[in-house]
């Protein structure tokens, strides 16, 4: 089933037409509406007239998240307040996240799109949808219950959290499908199954998984365990939201980005230059039709490929490859996005903090863990060399770090000058994950 | 005032962090004269009494260890039932917590020695003197 036919298998001569049409259109709207777009272009020599093929967008400059922080809040946003309908946020420390807005069309055009993802997993509206992403400035949570909303299915707003309430709702309310980060489905199924429930005998038949890395044994796991379908969908709030790719029931092989609404490049994270197709090199997004918060080039630091072979399915659409890693040290921890140096933000505003640590992810069980090591020094000690005075400590520590980024966190205080100094970049991160 | 000197080492919880300490103070030729550990989950904190608290400082910080001080109380206690009680019952009355406490290794003529951290140090040795114990001073402790 295809939910938009007649975009989602356009020719792609007639794609690529429409796609330089409504290039067109966004890269004039930006240097005249939003004052990053215009320095930004003057600063590299391009004007909008400049687009007279795809070809041509890779002479503009790259976006980059750090433009999005210095842009904080509104800055970027290409419609005044009065036309913006609702704000989304990632995490950042002390308020310095990456804000971004939608008018009421781009509201529709994301429903649409998740709609479109949802008929890709062959749901209706017939189907129960148990959306567990979590509800808020998060934008998993809205988008799915949109998209759930505009293709007619039955949607149940869970959100996140209360695993033993989702397992009774699970059994009792009978979803036949579910939206999670992939790690919550595999932890949902283990818990299901320590309750003494029989996790495959469920009515749920496909999982919409996405927000974070996982793998093909992963998705065997979620499968087995659960008797479902397990399909990876993608999305960044930057860019949307979720919703930006989605991989089809069909062939499960790659996720059709939607070409329509967003232009995928993929390039070399070193060199800024654009890969030919089917390499594997950092992917770079210019969304063409949204409204409040276009993006030109914005560069995800996610690592993939595309491919443009037809796909059985009977959609056009460029395919994206499962997101296989970072071309930045960006850490995605229980679909949280986490940058060792916002943790360092965090770590350097408490007092009394050495200014080395180190951070190790692991996975216990099916869920990311995420401990922060500190050296204890003089300063925090010498005073009173007190046991409760290094619990108040740790016990701050995993607060602020709650409180500012979203994500749990185990504290370890270090003894002095054991953690590795660095005299070059310095590698603050141990990921003991094999995904 | 009567104060004692303490001094408190982090450790990690390993095997070896303890040994290295001990071995730090042998070769400095300094002497344990009481100690306790207080041990979390995660980490332990060494307390010390020694003969002579700023050298074992000095060589703990060399070997890279973070030392703090704290003021504690060197008590004489009865040896005999009650001797404790007797102690704690005067400090209560004047609601004063005891945060922590060890005894020393040596006994004084008919007395334990045992040594207290209060949330009012201070105040603790006034009302412990007023009402007759014999609060040891920092130089008698460190030399017994």
């Amino acid at each position: 089933m295809i939910y938009n036919e007649e975009f989602e298998t356009l020719p792609r001569e007639a794609l690529e037409a429409l796609q330089v049409k409504r290039l067109q259109q966004v890269v004039q709207r930006v240097y005249h509406t939003v004052g990053f777009y215009k320095r930004a272009f003057d600063n590299a020599g391009v004007k909008p007239d400049d687009i007279r093929s795809l070809d041509d967008l890779k002479r503009f400059p790259f976006t980059t998240k750090q433009d999005l922080r210095d842009n904080y809040p509104y800055g970027l946003f290409a419609v005044p307040m009065s036309s913006v309908v609702r704000v989304h946020a990632s995490s950042g420390t002390t308020g310095r996240s990456t804000v971004v807005g939608y008018t009421k069309r781009d509201i529709e055009t994301w429903s649409e799109l998740m709609a479109r993802c949802f008929v890709m997993a062959g749901l209706t509206k017939n189907d129960i949808i148990h959306n567990a992403y979590g509800y808020g400035l998060f934008t998993g949570g809205l988008g799915a219950h949109y998209g759930a909303e505009k293709l007619g299915a039955s949607v149940i707003p869970i959100s996140g959290g209360n695993t033993k309430r989702q397992i009774m709702i699970l059994q009792d309310f009978g979803p036949t499908a579910i939206c999670a980060t992939p790690s919550y489905t595999l932890y949902l199924a283990e818990q299901g199954e320590e309750m003494g429930v029989d996790m495959r005998a469920l009515k749920l038949r496909v999982g919409v998984l996405g927000a974070e890395p996982w793998s093909e044994k992963m998705r065997q796991e979620i499968e087995n365990k659960l008797d479902i379908t397990a399909l990876d969908i993608y999305g960044l709030s930057e860019v949307m939201g979720p919703g930006v790719a989605m991989e089809c029931l069909e062939a499960k092989q790659g996720l059709h980005i939607f070409e329509d609404h967003f232009i995928a490049e993929i390039i070399n994270p070193e060199t800024g230059e654009v890969l030919p197709e089917g390499e594997v090199g950092e992917l770079v997004f210019t969304t063409v039709t949204k409204e409040a918060f276009p993006l030109i080039r914005y560069r995800t630091r996610d690592v993939s490929r595309l491919v443009k072979a037809p796909c059985r399915c009977g959609r056009t659409l460029v395919r994206m490859d499962r997101v296989t890693g970072r071309s930045d040290d960006m850490l995605i921890i229980r679909g949280v996005n986490v940058f060792p140096s916002q943790i360092e933000g965090v770590l350097l505003n408490i007092p009394g903090i050495e200014p080395h640590y180190m951070l190790v992810v692991d996975r216990e069980g099916n869920l990311d863990t995420l401990e922060v090591q500190v050296e204890v020094g003089e300063k925090v000690f010498a005073e009173t060399g007190e046991v409760k005075v290094l619990q108040q400590l740790s016990r701050r520590i995993t607060k602020d770090i709650k409180d500012y980024l979203g994500v749990s966190t185990k504290v370890k205080l270090v003894e002095p000058k054991t953690i590795q100094r660095f005299e070059g970049k310095a590698k603050r991160v141990i990921d003991k994950r094999t995904i | 005032m009567n104060k004692v000197e303490q001094i408190s080492i982090f450790l990690e919880n390993k095997p070896g962090g303890l040994e290295f300490v001990t071995r730090v103070l042998r070769d400095a030729g300094i002497n344990i004269r009481a100690l306790s550990l207080a041990d979390t989950s995660d980490f332990g904190v060494l307390r010390l009494i020694v003969n002579d608290a700023e050298k074992a400082k000095q060589v703990l910080k060399e070997n890279g260890f973070t030392v703090g001080r704290t003021s504690v109380v060197a008590v004489l206690v009865p040896d005999r039932p009650g001797g404790l009680h007797s102690i704690l019952e005067a400090l209560s009355k004047e609601s004063i917590n005891v945060e922590y406490m060890y005894a020393y290794v040596e006994r004084s003529g008919e007395h334990a020695i045992i040594i207290f951290r209060f949330n009012a140090t201070d105040r603790a040795i006034e009302i412990l003197t007023k009402s007759g114990f014999t609060v040891l001073p920092g130089e008698k402790v460190y030399s017994l």
